[in-house]
């Protein structure tokens, strides 16, 4: 393959790393931030998307980067919320007069190493990429300099994050180790063959994943998450809840489907542990909660649980279900954040249960939208979180696995316990009395919310239509490496 | 003579201190960046040794990796402590509790 063959391959990240640089210096020498400057960002990420879905598939550089339906699909939704990110987030700067270009610069190249570590092929490039996001992500969780929960969250999240890209590490080390190849595809080959290097091998894959696990905040590798949440700026924390968590399952989706594809009963029982405890630890725990950010974060806690559910499954279909329950995930916890930023009640956010009282009548197109993200994230059919779970548990209780089925069954069992604490955000917006007049909400944050609560019903209908063919194409690329 | 499981032993033990310096440790975050660099060191010894054994060069270039991100994450790392202690006026690891957790 020639070279500019291998570049057209990684085209997206090349737009979005030269826009990156470009808007730092622009931004360093120009100081302000203007509507063009955020501007520029969105259309950078639009662009990448837009590459990703036009550009051609293949493996380039050797196979440590791959190019295919499953990366595409990936990018596609990591870049537009990216993008989302940028306009809520500097319109939520705006709002508290203090702008910063390094916002839609770090969200950039968050996305660049997302973009990598969906289409990593090997070790090295999974790596990179993890470290490429992590390390913009704490910058962004500690973005608020003068508040001290910021930088208590961005802290915090730095020493947990730095611990989990060590298990990675030291994981990568023993597999590079036991099958003497950071390839995956020579990963897979050696795995295959097993022999004398099987316990070694299976060290270093117990450490990955929970590096992994860390990153997409499964239990029992969730403790950074509620203070995270809770501690960095709203629309940082609407970011975090989406793109990335996207982006860490995709890692799963690559080691365990394209390195050790052989392994799947070794590592289902680890995912299925990790998936149900999640699941539990973010219903149970939930409960106790009277903070709607940290309420969130158990919430995403259990969501990713279930979506943990699909990876165990395995293969095509439980790929696929990942795949979908992640952009629909997405999209609602997306909404859900963007009407959060919206609400603030004499220049301060709206944060606690008790804030939302009576919200109906104060606003009531924010708490309709609010309604719908909460029914939605509880299962409740026809919304698109029930079609997220439809698809999850379908396919894990397809395998014919008994394990797998009672994992399904404790899944929803784990849905149900949940379902208090949305159903009682939703009465207290419907049904207590007014705690006082609401500001006037931005437009852009209203715009986000009504949008993604219009798409989490009935737009999903519509969507599933093509969203489910995609996700089964995505989800057939891997194994091939 | 010394071979490849004395270097996995010795990086296992760096690694299994670097991990209880986060945990166990409760009084300074300086500290906890130091085990997080020793972790990181412990995965270099490792995949070196690897690579020399396996006549491989991908391990090398993969500590190679590693000592540069090790050097960014630092960075970053001691940027948001500094902001930590302009807040806090401390940087003690018990502070850092004003959310519970």
């Amino acid at each position: 393959m020639t070279f500019f063959a291998n570049f057209s391959l990684v085209l997206p990240e090349i737009v979005l790393a030269v826009a990156a640089l470009v808007l730092l210096v622009a931004g360093a020498f120009r100081g302000k931030v203007g509507a063009i400057f955020t501007l520029a960002a969105v259309a950078a990420l639009v662009a990448a998307a837009a590459t990703a879905v036009l550009g051609p598939h293949g493996r380039a550089f050797g196979g440590v980067y791959a190019a295919d339906a499953a990366a595409t699909y990936a990018k596609v939704a990591i870049y537009l919320s990216s993008a989302v990110a940028v306009v809520l987030g500097d319109r939520w700067l705006a709002q508290r007069g203090d702008q910063k270009f390094e916002f839609a610069v770090l969200v950039i190249l968050a996305a660049v190493g997302m973009g990598v570590t969906a289409s990593a092929g090997d070790l090295i490039s999974l790596y990179v990429g993890v470290e490429l996001q992590s390390l913009a992500l704490y910058v962004l969780a500690a973005m608020r300099r003068d508040d001290a929960k910021s930088s208590e969250a961005g802290l915090k999240y730095f020493v947990l994050g730095a611990l989990s890209s060590g298990l990675l590490l030291y994981g990568s080390s023993l597999i590079y180790g036991f099958t003497g190849s950071t390839h995956f595809s020579q990963i897979a080959l050696a795995a295959a063959h097993g022999g004398s290097n099987g316990v070694g091998l299976l060290f270093g894959l117990v450490f990955l994943i929970c590096g992994l696990a860390f990153k997409v905040s499964a239990a029992p590798f969730h403790m950074w998450t509620p203070d995270v949440y809770e501690g960095a700026p709203t629309p940082v924390v609407g970011f975090f809840a989406a793109a990335p968590k996207l982006a860490a399952m995709m890692m799963f989706a690559r080691v365990l489907g394209d390195a050790f594809p052989g392994a799947v009963d070794q590592w289902r029982q680890i995912l299925v542990i990790a998936a149900l405890i999640s699941v539990f630890v973010g219903a149970f725990a939930g409960l106790a909660q009277t903070n709607l950010k940290r309420l969130w974060a158990y919430s995403s806690i259990a969501n990713v649980g279930y979506a943990l559910l699909g990876v165990a499954t395995g293969g095509e279909i439980g790929l696929q279900s990942m795949l979908i329950f992640m952009v629909l995930y997405m999209v609602d916890v997306t909404g859900f954040f963007a009407c959060l930023q919206a609400l603030n009640r004499d220049g301060k956010p709206m944060e606690t249960i008790e804030d939302m009282a009576g919200l109906i009548k104060e606003r009531p197109g924010v708490a309709i939208a609010m309604t719908a993200f909460s029914l939605s994230a509880l299962g409740l059919p026809p919304f698109s979180g029930f079609w997220s779970k439809y698809y999850v548990f379908k396919a894990a209780l397809g395998t014919g696995d008994v394990m797998m089925q009672w994992a399904a069954v404790l899944g929803l069992v784990g849905s149900v316990v949940a379902a208090f604490y949305y159903l009682r955000l939703i009465k207290s917006m419907w049904f207590d009395a007014p705690a006082g007049a609401v500001d006037a909400p931005s437009l852009s944050a209203r715009a986000v919310g009504f949008a993604a609560a219009i798409f989490s019903f009935p737009i999903v209908l519509v969507a599933l239509v093509w969203l489910d063919p995609a996700a089964k194409a995505a989800a057939a690329a891997f194994g091939h490496a | 003579m010394i071979g490849l499981p004395h270097y996995l032993v010795v990086a296992a033990i760096l690694f299994t201190i670097g991990v209880f310096g986060i945990f166990v440790n409760r009084k300074n975050i300086i500290v906890i960046l130091m085990s997080i660099e020793l972790i990181l060191l412990a995965v270099n010894i490792n995949l070196v040794a690897f690579s020399a054994y396996l006549h491989d060069v991908a391990g090398q270039i993969f500590a190679m990796f590693v000592l540069t991100v090790a050097a960014a994450e630092a960075a970053v790392g001691l940027a948001i402590l500094v902001t930590f202690f302009r807040n806090r006026g401390d940087i003690a690891v018990d502070d850092a509790s004003m959310m519970k957790g």
